[in-house]
This record gives structure tokens, C-alpha cells and sequence, in this order.
């Protein structure tokens, strides 16, 4: 999930790093995301892995860092069936 | 009988008295010269309101949000001016009271505000940032001695010549991205303010804002803990904006009762069976009043609501879509309901030295879509709109 979450960074996210090395707990902000960019990722998020974020979960903190965003949409995914 | 509530009506009793008695007085001579309403400022500063909203144990008087708001918006009625540079304080006030994180150095400086009326003031403009508040070109730089040394290229600066103190904003240090900013507090003698422009705007004219070079040398205390994106969603933006709608609402009462007094005094001469047409025109102006007095208490009500508990809703999309409409939508109403008053009165509120001048309110007023341009907060609501879900 991780790798996916960073391809979307880098067509998405318009960093002004490299989102392809980026460790998994570097603040994104700090990266160089904005408010801008950090719509157009939860809107390709919210495709890419067919879940949707309830209001609570769009916040700075949930989309600070490719982990907190793994572990958002994680949260969100309905567990497969066995 | 609730203690609390007695020191809230008698804060707001005593700011009425003071926006009648003094501010009113002089607005006028404010308005006409582009000078700071000190008069106004002074007696507030006597009377400790710049400080009535900080805890009992740090000097102030545990002031409730909404009496600030009712403050601003008794100031504004009588001088626009007044009420913004006393709103814009109580905007750094009320960020520093919940950010300061139990930091020695910025409670202590709180004490100060008390003990001192210290008067405060913000640099969050700067050119090369096309006006989003979120980025930042100057930045925090240290030097080898300790201090940490800025420079920042203000356009405006409201009463930065008359205030004690400056919050500023600014990247966290010289490599940082645009967006990972910090709020500083600095004291008056530890900035130079070079001047850049001149100062003679349409209106809002006693708030003093021309554009600075603001220069400063402070210490590591004076920066506020968490990342000044953090304070803006949390107290900067919504209190903004919440506490310049009362101060627009305030100008818009004052136009409409300068309306209605001119149609009494109309209608007291008039020998007609029906109401007079301004008479007619006002009562339509009544209800152009209404939806903004509504949504100015919904936006207060509402920042309420999201600050309560630990007040994380105030990080959501959804919040900062509100209260972007919610300043949006006041300082389009604003000047609009001046503008019926004009229409109201007529030759007689156009003019500037009657009893019915409505000049200064309808420019006063008009600043409203600029501070914080509309056209860039519909910008960010637009892409919020794409993905936040509960918005109101």
C-alpha cells in the first residue's frame, strides 16, 4: 500500500521532493504538500483504493505522513473475504 | 447570581459606553485624517480589555468568546476603525491564550498583556505569496551568537506602529518548505519597521496599514510551539473571521439605523395616508439585515460547536469551509445593506456632514472583501468542496 500511496504522491501531490524515497513517517507538509495538492491526493486516495474518508479523517495529521495515510485507508477498507 | 455572566455584561456595558462616548466622537476626525483611533484605544487599554479574555490567574477576566464578539460588534457601529484594531488584537490574544502550551516564556508574556495593555499586532501578509496566508517566503534564521534573526515584506500591517508587540509569520528556518511556518512574537523594540508605501486608503482608514520592511531579532521562546498551520485552522482563521463579521455587522446596524431615523424624520413631516417610499425601501433593507446579523451569530455559534471538547473538529475541511463562507458572505452583505441605506436617505446620506452620512460606512465596509481576498478563499473552498462530506 505504501508503494501505491507514493506513486499517487508523485503524480498527485506535487512535492517539491521526491515522493519516491520519501520514508514512510516524513511529514508530507514539510515535503512540500499543499492544500491544493493535498485535495487532489485524497481525491485520487479515495479512487485508487474504492474507499471514502468520513469528515472526521480529512485533517492535516491523517494526511501528514504516508504511514497516517495507510493506516487511514486501512481503517476504511472492509476487511476481504477469506 | 452567576458571577461569570455579571463580568461579561459588565465588560460589554462598559465598551458600549466607551464606542458611544468616545470612539463615536471621534470616528469622523479618524476617518478624515487616516489617523489611529487612540482615544478609543487608550480608554479600552483603561478599562483592561485587551486582556478581559485571558484566565483570572494570568490578569484577564475569563471574558467568554461570544462577549468579545459582542464588543467588536458595538465598536464597529460606532467606528469601523476602532473595532478592528480592537477585533485584529483579540484575534492574536485569543491564539496566543490557546496556543502558548504552558511555555514559560509566552505565559509570562501573557501576565504582561494584563499588567501592561500591551496592544498586538500581526504580520501574516508578504508579498510572493499570491495572498495565501499558508506559505511563507522570509524565514526564521539563526546566528551564531543565538538569536534568530527575520525579515519579511509585509504589504500590510495594521497599527504596526502603534502596537507594543507583533505576531509574525514565517517559515521555520531558512531550508524549509513554503508551507512549514511558525508564528513568532516579537516585541516592538526587537523590530524595525521601514516603511514601504503610503497610507491612504478608501477606508478603514484609522487602522493605519500601510505595507513595512519588518526586520527582527528574537529568541527561541517567542516562537509559538506547534506549526502555525495548526494555529491558523484552530483559533487564527475562524476568529478572524468571526470577529471582523461582527465588526461589518456592527457598520451595517449603524447604516440601517441612520436609515431609519432619516425615514421617522421623514415620515414625521409627511401628510400621507401610506408609508412614504423610503419608508417602503427600508423595510426591504430590514430584510437584507437580517440574514447577516443570522449568519454572523451561526458562524459564532458554530465555531462553538467544532471548539468544543478537544476541539479536533476544527481541523476538518468542513470547518475551514465554513468559516470561509461564513467571511465570504458577511463582507459581501455588508456593504451592500450601507449601500441601501444610502439609497434610503439619499442626498441626505450622501452627503458627508449630515446626520444621515452614510460615506463612511459603505467604505469602511468595502474593505471587508479584501482583507483575506474572497476570490482567493473561493479558490480553497472549491477544491475543499471536491472531498470534504459533511459540510454544513
Amino acid at each position: 500500500m505504501h508503494d501505491t500511496i507514493r506513486a499517487l504522491l508523485t503524480q498527485s501531490g506535487r512535492l517539491t521532493t521526491d515522493a519516491s524515497t520519501l520514508p514512510v513517517d516524513a511529514d508530507l507538509y514539510t515535503a512540500g504538500l499543499t492544500s491544493h495538492g493535498s485535495v487532489t491526493l485524497m481525491l485520487a486516495i479515495e479512487e485508487a483504493f474504492d474507499v471514502e474518508f468520513p469528515d472526521h479523517m480529512l485533517t492535516r495529521e491523517v494526511f501528514s505522513s504516508i504511514g497516517a495515510i495507510a493506516a487511514a485507508v486501512a481503517e476504511l477498507r472492509p476487511i476481504p473475504a477469506a | 447570581m452567576n458571577v461569570t455572566v455579571d463580568r461579561d455584561a459588565t465588560l460589554l456595558q462598559d465598551v458600549r459606553a466607551i464606542a458611544d462616548d468616545i470612539a463615536a466622537v471621534h470616528a469622523d476626525d479618524v476617518d478624515r485624517r487616516a489617523r489611529f483611533p487612540h482615544e478609543a484605544i487608550d480608554a479600552l487599554r483603561e478599562r483592561g480589555a485587551l486582556s478581559a479574555f485571558l484566565p483570572i490567574e494570568l490578569g484577564g477576566e475569563d471574558i467568554a468568546f461570544e462577549t468579545l464578539a459582542a464588543a467588536c460588534f458595538e465598536l464597529g457601529r460606532r467606528c469601523a476603525s476602532t473595532g478592528m484594531v480592537f477585533a485584529m488584537h483579540q484575534i492574536q490574544v485569543v491564539t496566543i491564550a490557546r496556543h502558548h502550551e504552558d511555555e514559560p516564556w509566552l505565559t509570562a508574556y501573557l501576565r504582561r498583556v494584563a499588567d501592561e495593555q500591551r496592544l498586538i499586532a500581526s504580520v501574516t501578509s508578504e508579498l510572493g505569496t499570491g495572498g495565501d496566508m499558508g506559505r511563507s517566503v522570509a524565514a526564521l534564521t539563526p546566528t551564531d551568537s543565538g538569536p534568530l534573526t527575520f525579515e519579511k515584506q509585509a504589504p500590510t500591517v495594521s497599527y504596526g506602529e502603534q502596537a507594543q508587540d507583533l505576531l509574525v509569520s514565517l517559515r521555520r528556518a531558512p531550508d524549509a518548505e513554503p508551507t512549514d511556518q511558525v508564528a513568532v512574537l516579537a516585541g516592538a523594540d526587537q523590530v524595525q519597521l521601514e516603511p514601504a508605501g503610503s497610507w491612504d486608503p478608501l477606508g478603514m482608514r484609522g487602522t493605519c496599514s500601510p505595507g513595512f520592511t519588518v526586520r527582527g531579532t528574537v529568541d527561541e521562546q517567542q516562537v509559538l510551539p506547534r506549526p502555525f498551520s495548526h494555529i491558523c485552522a484552530q483559533s487564527m482563521v475562524p476568529v478572524s473571521h468571526i470577529l471582523w463579521s461582527h465588526v461589518w455587522l456592527g457598520i451595517a446596524t449603524d447604516a440601517f439605523d441612520r436609515a431609519r431615523a432619516f425615514v421617522r424624520a421623514s415620515a414625521a413631516r409627511s401628510s400621507s395616508t401610506a408609508p412614504i417610499p423610503a419608508a417602503l425601501r427600508l423595510s426591504r433593507l430590514s430584510c437584507a439585515l437580517s440574514p447577516l446579523r443570522a449568519e454572523t451569530y451561526a458562524g459564532l455559534r458554530d465555531f462553538l460547536d467544532f471548539a468544543r471538547d478537544d476541539g479536533e473538529a476544527l481541523n476538518t475541511m468542513a470547518a475551514a469551509v465554513r468559516f470561509n463562507q461564513l467571511k465570504v458572505t458577511t463582507s459581501d452583505m455588508a456593504p451592500a445593506i450601507c449601500q441601501g441605506a444610502l439609497g434610503v436617505c439619499g442626498m441626505m446620506g450622501y452627503k458627508n456632514d449630515s446626520p444621515f452620512s452614510i460615506g463612511r460606512h459603505i467604505r469602511d465596509a468595502l474593505s471587508g472583501s479584501l482583507m483575506i481576498s474572497n476570490e482567493r478563499l473561493h479558490e480553497v473552498d472549491a477544491d475543499l468542496l471536491l472531498v470534504a462530506k459533511d459540510v454544513r
